[in-house]
């Protein structure tokens, strides 16, 4: 199974170079005309789907069909779906039990458990600042790839998706006494970060969610619906906040947080914070697409669209449901991550330390012979990656067309040049007319 | 191992669209050498702050980096007043920078009293012709 889940349509790949310009951890190669992923750099945040004239990006998603396969079907859908549609919420809500499925947990409900265990984890001083929030499953591989000094900053708490699928198979498997595997959980997501939370779990060793299913995919069913169930909603504006950017940190009543949107501003304000320019913050959130989850690759409506129909749902509901008390009778193990988190850096250029100094002396040598213009035409996205890229040994000199056009004029020069020189034995052409 | 990689970097007065690139490109020095998440973000974290003393504090001067297996060297060197006293510019938020550098969210005097927390060993010598200040991080520990 791919580690990842964006993957390449080969077949609509053109080769062009928007993918790799994009790419926040330069994770993309052309070779062969097709791009390529660099599996230990992609951190799934789908920014190459997004990008993509030619839609070749995919995310490769659980099939609906896949919930078949189990005996109780829990449908888990994200705070984010509830702004995708025009139609009353407990008509889109109620459209996923049209599709087959038994129950609907929403994810709004156990994102209000964890904001409020993450509001009283955060009084443990020991907690380094700021803290980082861990909900974001794209920020959180971004720093474990390049800000490895930010990882004792993540905060060990789990998704809430990870909660409520938890939440939801203890308790089913109790109340219809089968077994937890005969219960299939289902995550409707708006990103393809969610399904490799799911396929590879950080900071947990198997999670407890059985497929992820995208918005895109379900959408067609839901727009068809007969309008044979409605449900009603359970959750409260602090759970559904979470699907906008500073939801969480709302949610959780953290005052001095830092909220951040968008993969390229976050990685510029973990510059910051590994800086420790800015340790007078409390809690940094960052999430990964642009206005929060609602800006997810996989979403069908407008971002802004979609915000403003959640604010509005927001607003016609009440703020908060769970009295602290509830939480108090709750199990910490539900929200901790049972795994440590280590760094994934894959820059390194050699395990040895020697090796690693001669071929970043190399990388500097090779640097400015290259034209500097980042064109992308070598399948690298910057003249430097190509560098690094010839020092790995994953592309050559060549593969520059300045360097290659170089070559072939110096060639054809001195092709010419020979052409002028004939041996002693031969008479030159127009002489040996003129003698004979 | 005498296997050393340096790397020097020009740094410029009050040049605060350019400020913080060496830092960066020493960063990423780091991550392609395989050194410990640890001993990165102290080197960023070093090398960022005396990359601002130079631009803020000097005439300009350079930023040097040297990396062997057992260390992370960084030296910065300047032109310009000097420190007229270190023992004070020690101090977490004792700042010499003019207001105008102070709106724009520097000098906030915690440039030294960084380096010296993430360094293992600081050296500071200033006159009024220039600031020398070298700092050694261990990588074993």
């Amino acid at each position: 199974m791919a580690l990842h889940s964006v993957v390449l349509n080969e077949a609509k790949c053109k080769g062009c170079t928007n993918c790799i310009k994009h790419c926040p951890t330069e994770a993309i190669r052309v070779r062969n005309g097709k791009a390529r992923i660099i599996e230990d750099r992609c951190i799934d945040c789908g920014e190459c789907i997004r990008v993509c004239p030619n839609h070749a990006k995919e995310a490769l998603m659980t099939p609906l069909s896949e919930i078949n396969r189990f005996r109780y079907k829990i449908a888990l859908p994200a705070p984010s779906f509830y702004g995708q549609f025009k139609q009353p919420i407990e008509i889109v809500l109620g459209s996923l039990l049209n599709i087959g499925f038994d129950y609907i947990y929403e994810v709004a409900s156990a994102a209000e458990l964890t904001s409020r265990y993450i509001n009283k984890y955060l009084k443990d001083e020991n907690i380094k600042r700021p803290a980082i929030s861990s909900s974001c499953p794209s920020v959180v591989r971004l720093i474990m790839l390049e800000f490895p000094g930010l990882i004792d900053n993540i905060i060990r708490v789990e998704s809430p998706m990870e909660i409520a699928a938890r939440i939801v198979k203890k308790h089913f498997s109790k109340k219809l006494s089968i077994s937890e595997g005969e219960i299939g959980v289902f995550f409707i997501s708006p990103c393809a970060a969610k399904m490799t939370a799911v396929k590879n779990p950080i900071g947990t060793e198997k999670s407890s969610v059985d497929g992820v299913i995208s918005m895109q995919d379900l959408a067609p069913y839901v727009l068809k619906t007969d309008k044979t169930n409605e449900f009603k909603i359970q959750s409260s504006t602090e759970g559904i906040g979470w699907a906008i950017s500073g939801g969480e940190s709302k949610a959780a009543q953290i005052e001095n947080s830092l909220y951040v949107d968008g993969i390229h501003n976050c990685i510029e304000v973990l510059r910051e914070i590994e800086l420790g320019k800015l340790n007078d913050i409390e809690f940094f959130e960052g999430l990964a697409c642009p206005g929060g989850c609602i800006g997810g690759p996989l979403t069908v409506e407008n971002l802004y669209v979609s915000k403003n129909r959640i604010k509005k749902l927001m607003d016609s509901i009440p703020e908060c449901k769970h009295t602290p008390e509830i939480l108090e009778i709750a199990n910490p193990d539900l929200f901790r991550m049972e795994k440590e988190i280590g760094s994934t850096s894959s820059l390194t250029l050699d395990e040895d330390i020697g090796k690693a100094i001669e071929k970043l002396t190399m990388i500097d040598q090779i640097v400015p012979t290259l034209p500097g213009l980042d064109c992308g035409a070598c399948g690298a996205p910057t003249c430097k990656a190509l560098a690094e890229d010839i020092v790995r040994g994953w592309a050559s000199e060549m593969d520059c067309i300045f360097i290659l056009k170089k070559k072939i004029s110096t060639l054809a020069k001195e092709v010419a040049e020979i052409s002028t020189k004939l041996p002693p034995t031969l008479h030159e052409e127009g002489g040996n007319s003129s003698e004979g | 191992m005498s296997e050393t990689y340096t790397l020097s970097f020009n740094i410029k007065a009050m040049d605060f669209s350019a400020a913080g690139e060496a830092s960066s490109t020493i960063k990423k020095v780091l991550m392609h050498l395989g050194m410990p998440p640890s001993v990165i973000k102290r080197a960023a974290v070093c090398s960022y702050e005396s990359e601002m003393n130079i631009v803020i504090h000097s005439y300009g001067g350079t930023l040097t980096l040297s990396i062997d297996s057992s260390q992370v060297i960084i030296n910065a060197i300047d032109i310009g007043p000097g420190i007229p006293d270190i023992e004070k510019a020690m101090e977490a938020g004792y700042s010499t920078a003019p207001e105008e550098i102070k709106e724009m969210g520097f000098g906030g005097g915690m440039g030294l009293p960084n380096i010296r927390d993430n360094a293992d060993i600081l050296e500071i010598t200033s006159s009024s012709a220039g600031t020398n200040v070298k700092i050694v991080i261990n990588i074993g520990g």
